[in-house]
């Protein structure tokens, strides 16, 4: 069993030492620009926002640096190219070193360089060329009612394109919350009857990156696995990577101690909200919502730069009956613990003041003071009286 | 040294010091118990209000009441006027317990009583310190007061050498004597300056410091008129008040000075409105301003003077005066940051009113068994 295992590429044995011995400011390709060293410093940081180990890390060079770059076919539905442009926006890597080095996208549909029938024979080309080894990423929804006219390529319907692809995809991969579950022209009253990639191809596995739009990482983290391994990294029952949607946003947030403090923001631009107050009131959904963003952020200009670090309420984008379900502004439905109805008094008397015993032994002393005193005057006011002549 | 004192010839266990006995004696079962079981299972101070009435009465109150030592030897031997010198030793009396036993209560406010030594190791000494300021001085001038005392001691068993050698000496240690509670008096008002706004504005100004050791002045002399009055008219003895009277104008003038430069600086500083608000920090400012102009305006007019009765009662209500300024400063006018309450528990008066109680039965002990008072005739029977 262990030796069908090891040939079988996810545990395919490397030899760390001559791995590590290798120059590592050598180019990994020629033309490409791209050092060892740096594919190497890549691949561990992957390995670390999956929580893998840095040996992991090391295999995914390995397998990034492999002659035969992995192919990609991209295909866009109902959509506003946002995970795309997303994408476009990562830095570690850059798309393009992702798709000129890593992997090769042999067909995108916004990307691709040629136009019309060359691109799309160019595509088909690709999939008969390496078919049963190429990876399908869809992006967008898919229309289904009448028939599917609602998003054409090429004269095909969306629907016959994602099934003409996945036939001979190894894997499928879909980014954003529209390829996921329908996204945002699947709301109601969804005039297209948009779904998602999924429910199209419901017999293969489909890894659902949601987002809108997805972290790049999140996405980049997936196909790297997907390509070292030889296999989908463990998936909830949503279908979505364990490693980025396996907590809620909730759980992580760093404004969090607010939540359970009972410090919230109940209006934009109000104290709380200045303050960077919980914004559980003004209806964010993170509660409800399984995603990795507090924790690895957004546009790669530090910590803090995600919906709820700027101070808007997360609305929820990867869950399908949370994002363009719910109102922005209603209460999420808290999945962890419901904020309690009474919140510990921040002003909470301490301290003993005056006890009925502490006031009758002040009173006693005061009294017995005046007391003495009262007797000693008016002993005195007897002598001032007959000695006053003489004292004056 | 014109003059001679003598012991007062009265029985010692008398109804009155049997009381104060009883007093004392619950004090200490209460002491036992804070040893035994700890500050929290006797008193109510707490991390909002660490000072209790352990410090504030006992300590601030307490050696502010005890500068009649200080305040008689500034008048007798700084500005030579000998003929005071009749009130100076029931004066120095009054003054060695009241800070005696406040330097005592501190170490029953002292959470870790055991390090208090360390105190006076010279390499541990933070010399930036208010507290330390006020510990060494304190601690120096209760020494130096039992020396300023030594005399009458030394007098009474006849070891006349012994005393020839202190008194040839005790111009350095009457110097001492006026400069350490000039020096811890107002550092008692220096140690509020740290509380800032935490201290309401109608006490927290810049010259605490000043306030604190002129009250202190006007405390001393004022509790020589109220002790040499309470003895006279207690024990039938020849009354001082002839003396007393022409002092009076020293006092009177003191506490007018006092008011008028606090009420200057409050108005200058703009803060007196605070004191129109109504509220009970307004209402004990004034209680204790006016009871500080009674004092004033009695002690320097000349028929408030002359009668007894009247300067008895102005020197009371100065007293009264002076020991809520204290009371206020530390306790009423200071809101600490949380919602903190503090009133005294029942054991934590007990002790103060038990330290209270062993000075006045201390103080009549003395007066029996030493040569302190000038008015006490030798009595027959007592030769």
């Amino acid at each position: 069993m262990a030796a069908t295992r090891d040939q079988a590429g996810s545990s395919r044995r490397i030899d760390f030492e001559e791995v590590l011995s290798r120059d590592l400011d050598e180019p990994v390709k020629a033309g490409i620009g791209l050092s060892r060293r740096e594919l190497m410093k890549f691949c561990a940081g992957v390995a670390a926002t999956m929580g893998l180990s840095t040996a992991a890390g090391v295999r995914m060079a390995e397998a990034a640096e492999a002659k035969e770059r992995p192919p990609v076919i991209w295909l866009h539905g109902q959509e506003c190219t946002g995970c795309s442009e997303s994408l476009l926006r990562s830095y570690h890597p850059t798309l393009e070193s992702l798709i000129l080095d890593v992997i090769s996208l042999d067909y995108h549909d916004t990307l691709c360089v040629g136009a019309g029938h060359q691109a799309l024979d160019y595509k088909h080309a690709m999939m008969e060329k390496h078919k049963g080894k190429y990876v399908l990423v869809t992006e967008g929804g898919c229309p289904t009612k009448d028939g599917g006219i609602h998003c054409k390529v090429g004269g095909k319907t969306q629907i016959e394109l994602i099934k003409e692809a996945a036939e001979g995809a190894a894997a499928i991969i879909s980014i954003g919350s529209c390829a996921s579950w329908g996204g945002i022209q699947s709301a109601d009253p969804n005039p297209t009857g948009a779904k998602g990639t999924q429910e199209i191809i419901p017999d293969k596995t489909v890894v659902k990156i949601p987002g809108c739009p997805p972290n790049p990482y999140n996405f980049l983290s997936t196909v790297i696995y997907v390509l070292t391994f030889g296999k989908v990294p463990e998936l909830d029952q949503e279908g979505r990577p364990k490693f980025a949607y396996g907590r809620l946003i909730h759980e992580n947030c760093e404004r969090r101690p607010h939540f359970d403090a009972g410090r919230f923001a109940l209006e934009f631009g109000d104290y709380g909200h200045r303050q960077g107050f919980c914004l559980y009131k003004l209806g964010c959904k993170g509660p409800e919502t399984y995603a990795n963003c507090p924790a690895i952020g957004f546009g790669d200009v530090g910590e803090g730069q995600w919906p709820v670090g700027i101070g808007h309420p997360c609305f929820g984008c990867v869950e399908k009956e949370t994002a363009f379900t719910k109102p922005i502004h209603s209460l999420a439905t808290v999945k962890t613990y419901a904020p309690p109805a009474a919140f510990p008094d921040v002003d909470m008397a301490l301290g003993t003041g005056m006890s009925p015993g502490a006031a009758a032994v002040v009173g006693g002393a005061v009294g017995v003071a005046v007391g003495a005193g009262a007797v000693l005057l008016s002993k005195m006011g007897k002598k001032d009286g007959s000695e006053g002549g003489e004292q004056a | 040294m014109a003059h001679t004192a003598h012991r007062l010839a009265r029985a010692v266990i008398t109804p009155t010091t049997i009381v104060l006995a009883v007093i004392v004696a619950i004090a200490v079962y209460f002491i036992v118990q804070r040893y035994l079981y700890g500050l929290g299972a006797v008193t109510n101070i707490n991390p909002g209000y660490p000072w209790g009435t352990w410090v504030v009465v006992d300590i601030v109150i307490g050696t502010a009441l005890g500068c009649g030592g200080f305040a008689m030897a500034l008048l007798v031997y700084v500005f030579n006027r000998g003929e005071y010198h009749p009130l100076v030793r029931p004066a120095l009396l009054g003054a060695l317990f009241g800070y005696t036993l406040g330097g005592f209560a501190v170490l029953f406010d002292l959470g870790r009583y055991w390090q208090a030594y360390n105190l006076v190791l010279p390499w541990y000494t933070n010399l930036n310190s208010v507290m330390v300021e006020i510990a060494l001085c304190v601690m120096a001038y209760i020494l130096v007061l039992w020396i300023e005392f030594s005399p009458t001691v030394l007098e009474r068993f006849g070891w006349s050498g012994l005393r020839r050698f202190v008194e040839r000496w005790m111009f350095v240690v009457l110097a001492l004597g006026v400069l350490l509670p000039t020096m811890h008096q107002s550092s008692l008002g220096s140690a509020l300056l740290v509380m800032g706004t935490k201290l309401s504005p109608l006490w927290f100004t810049v010259w605490l410091p000043l306030l604190y050791v002129t009250s202190a002045l006007a405390m001393g002399y004022a509790i020589v008129i109220f002790e040499a009055t309470v003895v006279s008219e207690s024990f039938d003895l020849p009354s001082e008040h002839s003396l007393l009277s022409k002092m009076s104008t020293v006092v009177g003038g003191l506490a007018a000075a006092w008011l008028v430069f606090r009420y200057g600086e409050l108005i200058w500083r703009g803060d007196f409105g605070y004191a129109l608000v109504g509220d009970l920090k307004a209402v004990m400012f004034w209680i204790e301003n006016l009871l500080m102009a009674f004092a004033a305006i009695v002690l320097l007019v000349p028929a408030g003077r002359a009668s007894k009765r009247a300067s008895f009662l102005a020197a009371v209500a100065l007293l009264l005066s002076g020991s809520l300024y204290r009371l206020d400063s530390y306790l009423v006018g200071y809101d600490p940051v949380g919602n903190w309450h503090y009133f005294p528990s029942v054991p934590e008066l007990m002790v103060t009113i038990g330290v209270i109680a062993l000075e006045i039965l201390l103080f009549l002990i003395f007066i029996k068994a030493f040569p302190v008072l000038a008015n006490a005739r030798p009595a027959a029977r007592n030769a």
